[in-house]
């Protein structure tokens, strides 16, 4: 495809010498500018604390292996995290899809009284910053109204405000916009209700969308620092983000290191699964040209 | 309309209800209810024993009489206009660069990306052990090269700064692919037909790249101001605010309000001043995005 540069310009002779020199830079650059530094973190978790603090610190470790990784995940007990984590991301993913397809799919193809107000009360909520609404959504967890319980250290804390998600409504009702009616009037002739042609009929169709709900969510849950900070204060039920900041004053610094880099490998590993997916999601908000 | 037709019309508004109400009780409790006890907390002194007291604007004129609260403004508008300096124009420039490689395409967008996956709280730690100004990966640069090493995080000279480069490696992988994929929508006509017209590389890119960019350019423009006003991790886990309140963002003072002093009141007070200034701009966001649907 024709871009800025035209081919025929990248064919002449100094064309093609200044493309490969700009081609070379940019590779260095990126290379040493993204990669480096997390080759830098891998190797700097094998040193030795004395090889750390030494200045300047030497290039490679003295000596390779996995030691310092199993001392990392005893010694500040990342097993327990990472479950902590696991749980807590799972479940926020789980009730973000349980609660918000059927809600996207009534609003959607049920259309009922209403519908629309709630639609827009649900997207209004978009143009408010998470931050502005710290402080009361905390004391709200802290004595839900009506039921009167605190949800402070309850993965529930993390799980229930995350359904109350408009980009995942956004996102799903758009597409099930896009299918055609008539699908779904030939599964209710069938004799099937609504939850039986969501389950039978939309569901199947919907797979890119689910995915990127699913990813979108997946992520976001992972990385999130500040809302688990306020609802975990027991350091029992913390995710391995709160814990590895706890951790991280009186933990040797080659431990720490460690614990860095297995805290980031499972968000590198679906990075490196779904990246297609991953790169979908992020234009699907409609940011486009 | 018919009984029938009537019954009928009831059990499908109840099905579509049904269907709903687990996101709206969500919403309802933990989106809609925050909002407005926001707005009223914002007013009230609470002790969580006795009932809460109507103050009037008692929070305001005591952030307003915060020193405190005027330094984390200038730091966050600091923060937010150099973010935007690397933040907006780097992952543009970069875009663009990327768009003209035919080669290892797939590479470059991969590896942009990734500091995108690592969790915050990693990044910052992994960078406050490169800015340690001892054996840190950046003065262990500096001096290989013969320059002075330089104090990072720990002058309050340098530490907003210091802030700002962590949070554009992490974050500029987004905005690149974002921008790289409203390039790829530019028919290359265009380029061809200002080409006849006699215009150069830097009038092409100007001409054609720019105005057919425009809306992605202003989408990120608004979402990034919006996002880099809401810092907090970063000071939180590198300098904890310091040294000397340099790194004292709004965020991390609401934070100090609301958990460490347990003054909710004036914690939200200070919410609602941000949101004030906050959205003006997810407002205009909301409405370019809008009018690009329509």
């Amino acid at each position: 495809m024709r871009t800025l540069v035209s081919t025929s310009q990248l064919h002449s002779r100094r064309g093609k010498s200044l493309y490969w020199l700009v081609f070379g830079l940019v590779a260095v650059v990126f290379t040493v500018g993204f990669v480096f530094p997390l080759l830098w973190l891998f190797l700097g978790a094998m040193k030795s604390p004395a090889e750390l603090a030494h200045v300047p610190p030497p290039v490679l470790p003295g000596q390779f292996g996995v030691r310092t990784f199993t001392q990392a995940w005893d010694f500040m007990d990342l097993g327990r995290y990472f479950l902590n984590t696991v749980l807590v991301v799972a479940g926020a993913w789980l009730v973000q899809l349980a609660f918000d397809v059927p809600a996207a799919y009534a609003l959607s193809k049920l259309r009922p009284k209403w519908g629309n107000v709630v639609l827009g009360l649900m997207l209004a909520t978009l143009m408010l910053p998470a931050s502005a609404v710290l402080v009361p959504t905390y004391l709200t967890i802290t004595d839900v109204p009506l039921l009167h319980v605190n949800l402070v250290n309850n993965p529930l804390a993390i799980w229930l405000p995350a359904a109350a998600n408009a980009v995942n409504i956004y996102l799903l009702k758009r597409f099930f916009d896009q299918i055609p009616n008539e699908l779904l009037e030939a599964s209710t002739l069938d004799g099937a209700g609504p939850v039986t042609t969501l389950w039978r009929v939309v569901l199947p169709l919907s797979r890119p969308v689910l995915g990127v709900v699913s990813i979108t969510s997946v992520v976001a849950a992972w990385k999130d620092f500040i809302w688990p900070l306020l609802v975990f204060p027991d350091p029992a039920k913390q995710t391995l983000s709160v814990a590895l900041q706890r951790f991280a004053p009186d933990t040797p610094i080659n431990l720490l290191l460690a614990g860095l880099v297995l805290a980031s490998l499972p968000t590198i590993a679906v990075f490196l699964i779904f990246q297609r997916n991953i790169l979908a999601g992020l234009t699907a908000g409609g940011v486009k040209g | 309309m018919s009984t029938a037709a009537l019954r009928r019309r009831i059990t499908e508004n109840l099905t579509a209800y049904g269907m709903l109400c687990a996101a709206l009780v969500c919403f309802a409790v933990f989106s809609w209810y925050p909002i407005v006890r926001g707005v009223l907390l914002s007013f009230q002194q609470v002790n969580f024993v006795t009932a809460p007291d109507w103050v009037g604007l008692e929070n305001f004129r005591r952030l307003l009489a915060d020193p405190l609260f005027w330094t984390a403004w200038r730091n966050t508008a600091l923060f937010t206009g150099l973010a935007l300096v690397f933040g907006f124009a780097l992952p543009f420039a970069v875009a663009v660069l990327l768009n003209e490689l035919r080669h290892g395409r797939a590479y470059f967008r991969l590896v942009v990306y990734l500091p995108v996956m690592l969790p915050p709280v990693v990044v910052a730690l992994l960078w406050k052990w490169f800015y340690d100004p001892g054996p840190g990966l950046f003065n262990t640069a500096l001096h290989a090269v013969g320059l002075p090493g330089l104090s990072w995080l720990d002058s309050s000279g340098t530490a907003m700064i210091s802030l700002v480069l962590v949070s554009t490696w992490a974050n500029m992988g987004s905005a690149t692919l974002i921008y790289l994929a409203a390039l790829q929508t530019i028919p290359g006509d265009l380029y061809e037909a200002a080409e006849l017209d006699g215009a150069g590389l830097w009038r092409r890119l100007w001409h054609v790249t720019v105005p057919r960019t425009r809306f992605a350019l202003l989408v990120m423009l608004l979402l990034q101001i919006v996002a880099t006003m809401q810092v907090f991790t970063e000071p939180y886990v590198m300098t904890g605010g310091g040294p000397e309140d340099s790194t004292v963002t709004v965020l991390l003072l609401l934070y100090k309000y609301a958990f460490v002093y347990n003054d909710f009141g004036t914690a939200s007070a200070l919410s609602l001043l941000l949101f004030a200034v906050l959205g003006v701009f997810s407002f205009l966001y909301m409405r370019a995005t809008r009018r690009a649907e329509s």
